[in-house]
């Protein structure tokens, strides 16, 4: 037993780990941290239509186009043609990969009632068509698909096993990278025990169905040598391929940015300190039906949309046109950011495909379309795709990816009226970064809603709730009433602010009655003070007058009593008691 | 692919046994395969046969059009149904079975 042709058996022992050999599946690599292991065989097994072929497929393919790897399918199922047919559907040209040498498929047939056997053989043949297969376009990738047909074709399966061992050790030795695919057996792997001879790399491949929805999962049992991604992981083959989704950056280590963009509606950025919230945060709207969740987005998305940033909504409700027409409604046309090529519509029911498809449909969009603020409305119909805890994890990945991508998530949740109104039906709230709450407030026969910040993280914010109006120009928030009858919204507030301006009025008018009557009091006792001034003043001068004339008549008195004196003795101190008087006179005036 | 192993033969197509046996280069096997393909030949279709021999290490591309998976391998061309007899042929009843020489019985 010689393998022929057996020239290049290089040893593989790198310092730097297992050299790996990237699938080109999407999201594949990641998980394995790289690929496959590089020229060694990885088993993929499964059950019926879980995707082994195409995963296998989609390896050669991705190889021989994106990674200039030929590879050579040895197909023991399908014709060459069925192959092509069936990978044609993901966008696979497997007809121009045949014509350009890149991709060879030899079909291996085997009929067992067309086969007899008589005496000892082996499967050198097998090794003869691969090797000439190989060879003939250089390849350095092998899909065996499915090497357990040989079970089923040949009787002896000693001789097939040890034929099967050498078969490993033969793409081992030539540096190939395989992929051999087995049918999932009942508590094995493969019903054939396949992975007793692949022990480098295995990957189960599995499909099961919750609430009719179909999901596929990709599991890495084991990778020899390298770390590796063990959940399982969701995967879903789409119209371009196998994408296995993982995409959680598997640590928290995104940048932040600091920079605070607009919500659109100006009264809720000053709620957040004037400035809005930061770019690429995670925003949750939450509020019961009704309260207008969709318009809110429909302003952050209005904002953006204006500053000529990328917009993608994904809709779970309400189709593009419905959601047009009803935010025109208000005063908001979305139309012309869809025109001008600003915002993308994604409307879809949420029970058309399963959450990971879901899921893989938002990253698709992200993808190319690059927006830079992408819309989940609401979050919470996704919860008919799958179970809570498959839709929070589906979620926290989109979440991460969003984060990592630093695109601005803007999600909604429908928050149904039994439950706690701080308790969102994904359990999200722990994931995002802006929470707003809207509410209804119930009161003097009237429903109003509020509106308040739950949480913002790193944000100063407002803590107070706001009454959150729609109008046709657009979401308006006003202050609530809150006085002694409590909290008051709509017309009771309405009221409440006209009787209150009224008493206001009244207040002002009292005041100024007042300052009047203060004022004409001030006036009158003015003039009182006036009137007693000229009363004194008039009184001043008749008693001044009386003075005068008392003096007078005291003057003219003494005048006659000097005169009399002198009369009386004429010669008696003659002058100087004249002098003296005079003197005295003087003096008084 | 017919027309190739014809070529191949290059003899007269009067043989009413058209047989071809698939080896790769001069192993054990393979010599045991066309002794004991010839012994059988010549005990039971004397003269109505023709053998071709391939070697898929010279012609590995001739494996694919006989669907050639196990080595040494007969093939019964002619004549029709193509009957393929893998193994070195040692096991007389098997490959008279094979060739239809022999009433098919239960399979061991």
């Amino acid at each position: 037993m010689r393998s022929p042709k057996s020239k290049t058996a290089k040893s593989n022992t790198l310092p730097g780990g297992l050299p790996k050999c990237p699938t080109g599946i999407h999201g594949l690599d990641e998980i394995t941290f790289g690929g496959l292991p590089r020229g060694r065989p990885t088993l993929v097994c499964g059950g019926a239509g879980c995707g082994k072929t195409l995963l296998g497929m989609e390896f050669l393919v991705r190889g021989a186009t994106d990674f200039d790897e030929p590879g050579v399918c040895l197909s023991f199922e399908e014709t060459a043609d069925e192959l092509a047919s069936n990978v044609a559907s993901l966008g696979f040209d497997v007809a121009g990969l045949v014509a350009r040498k890149k991709l060879a498929i030899d079909h291996v047939s085997i009929e067992r009632s067309l086969i007899e056997e008589a005496g000892e053989y082996d499967l050198e043949a097998l090794f003869v068509r691969l090797g000439h297969a190989v060879d003939s376009i250089g390849a350095k990738r092998v899909l065996l698909d499915s090497v357990e047909a040989l079970f089923a074709g040949l009787e002896n399966e000693s001789v097939l096993r040890s034929e099967l061992r050498r078969l490993f050790r033969w793409l081992k030795q030539k540096q190939l990278t395989a992929i051999v695919t087995g049918e999932r057996g009942q508590g094995t792997l493969t019903r054939h025990g396949l992975e007793e001879y692949i022990s480098d790399c295995v990957i189960v491949l599995d499909h099961h169905i919750d609430e009719t929805v179909l999901t596929r999962r990709l599991r890495i049992v084991k990778y020899r040598g390298s770390t590796h991604g063990t959940n399982e992981y969701p995967f879903l083959i789409e119209t371009d391929g196998i994408s296995v989704l993982p995409v959680t950056s598997i640590e928290l280590k995104h940048a932040a940015s600091n920079e605070r963009v607009s919500t659109g509606v100006p009264a809720l950025d000053t709620m957040f300190g004037g400035q809005g919230y930061f770019r690429g945060s995670s925003v949750l709207v939450s509020g019961t039906a009704g309260t207008g969740k969709t318009s809110l987005t429909a302003h952050f998305v209005n904002a953006a949309c204006a500053r000529g940033e990328k917009c993608a909504f994904f809709s779970f409700e309400e189709s593009a046109g419905q959601i047009i027409r009803n935010m025109r409604s208000i005063g908001i046309d979305l139309g012309r950011w869809v025109e001008k090529g600003l915002l993308l519509f994604h409307a879809s029911r949420p029970t058309t495909f399963g959450l990971e498809m879901h899921l893989v449909k938002i990253h698709r969009t992200l993808q190319e379309f690059d927006p830079r603020i992408v819309v989940v409305d609401p979050v919470t119909a996704l919860l008919h795709s799958g179970t809570e805890s498959e839709t929070k994890n589906m979620l926290l990945r989109l979440v991460d990816f969003l984060k990592e991508k630093r695109i601005t998530a803007l999600m909604t949740t429908l928050t149904s009226g039994s439950n706690a109104r701080e308790q969102t039906e994904v359990a999200i709230s722990s994931l995002v970064d802006v929470w707003l709450l809207l509410r209804d407030i119930e009161s003097g026969g009237e429903r109003n809603r509020g509106l308040y910040i739950l949480k913002a993280r790193g944000l100063a914010h407002s803590n107070q709730i706001r009454e959150f109006l729609l109008t046709d120009h657009g979401v308006e928030l006003r202050e609530v009433y809150l006085g002694e009858a409590g909290l008051l919204t709509g017309s009771a507030r309405v009221t409440q602010e006209a009787k209150d301006e009224s008493a206001a009025l009244m207040a002002r008018q009292d005041i100024e009655r007042k300052q009047f009557l203060l004022e004409r009091k001030r006036k009158a006792l003015d003039a009182q003070v006036a009137a007693l001034q000229l009363e004194l003043e008039t009184e001043e001068q008749e008693s001044r007058q009386l003075i005068a004339q008392e003096e007078l008549k005291l003057k003219k008195w003494e005048q006659d009593r000097s005169t009399m004196a002198r009369s009386r003795s004429v010669n008696k101190g003659p002058r100087s008691s004249d002098g003296g008087s005079a003197k005295a006179r003087g003096g008084r005036k | 692919m017919k027309a190739a192993s014809e070529r191949a033969g290059g003899k007269p197509l009067a043989a009413k046994w058209e047989l071809k046996l698939y080896v790769a280069g001069q192993t054990a096997k393979s010599l045991q395969a066309f002794a004991n393909l010839k012994r059988i030949c010549e005990e039971h279709m004397a003269g109505e046969y023709r053998i071709e021999v391939v070697d898929l290490m010279k012609n590995p591309q001739l494996a694919k059009g006989d669907q050639i998976l196990a080595l040494p391998t007969l093939v019964r061309k002619l004549p029709e149904p193509v009957r393929k007899i893998i193994g070195d042929l040692s096991n007389t009843e098997r490959v008279l079975v094979g060739l239809d020489l022999r009433a098919r019985t239960t399979k061991a």
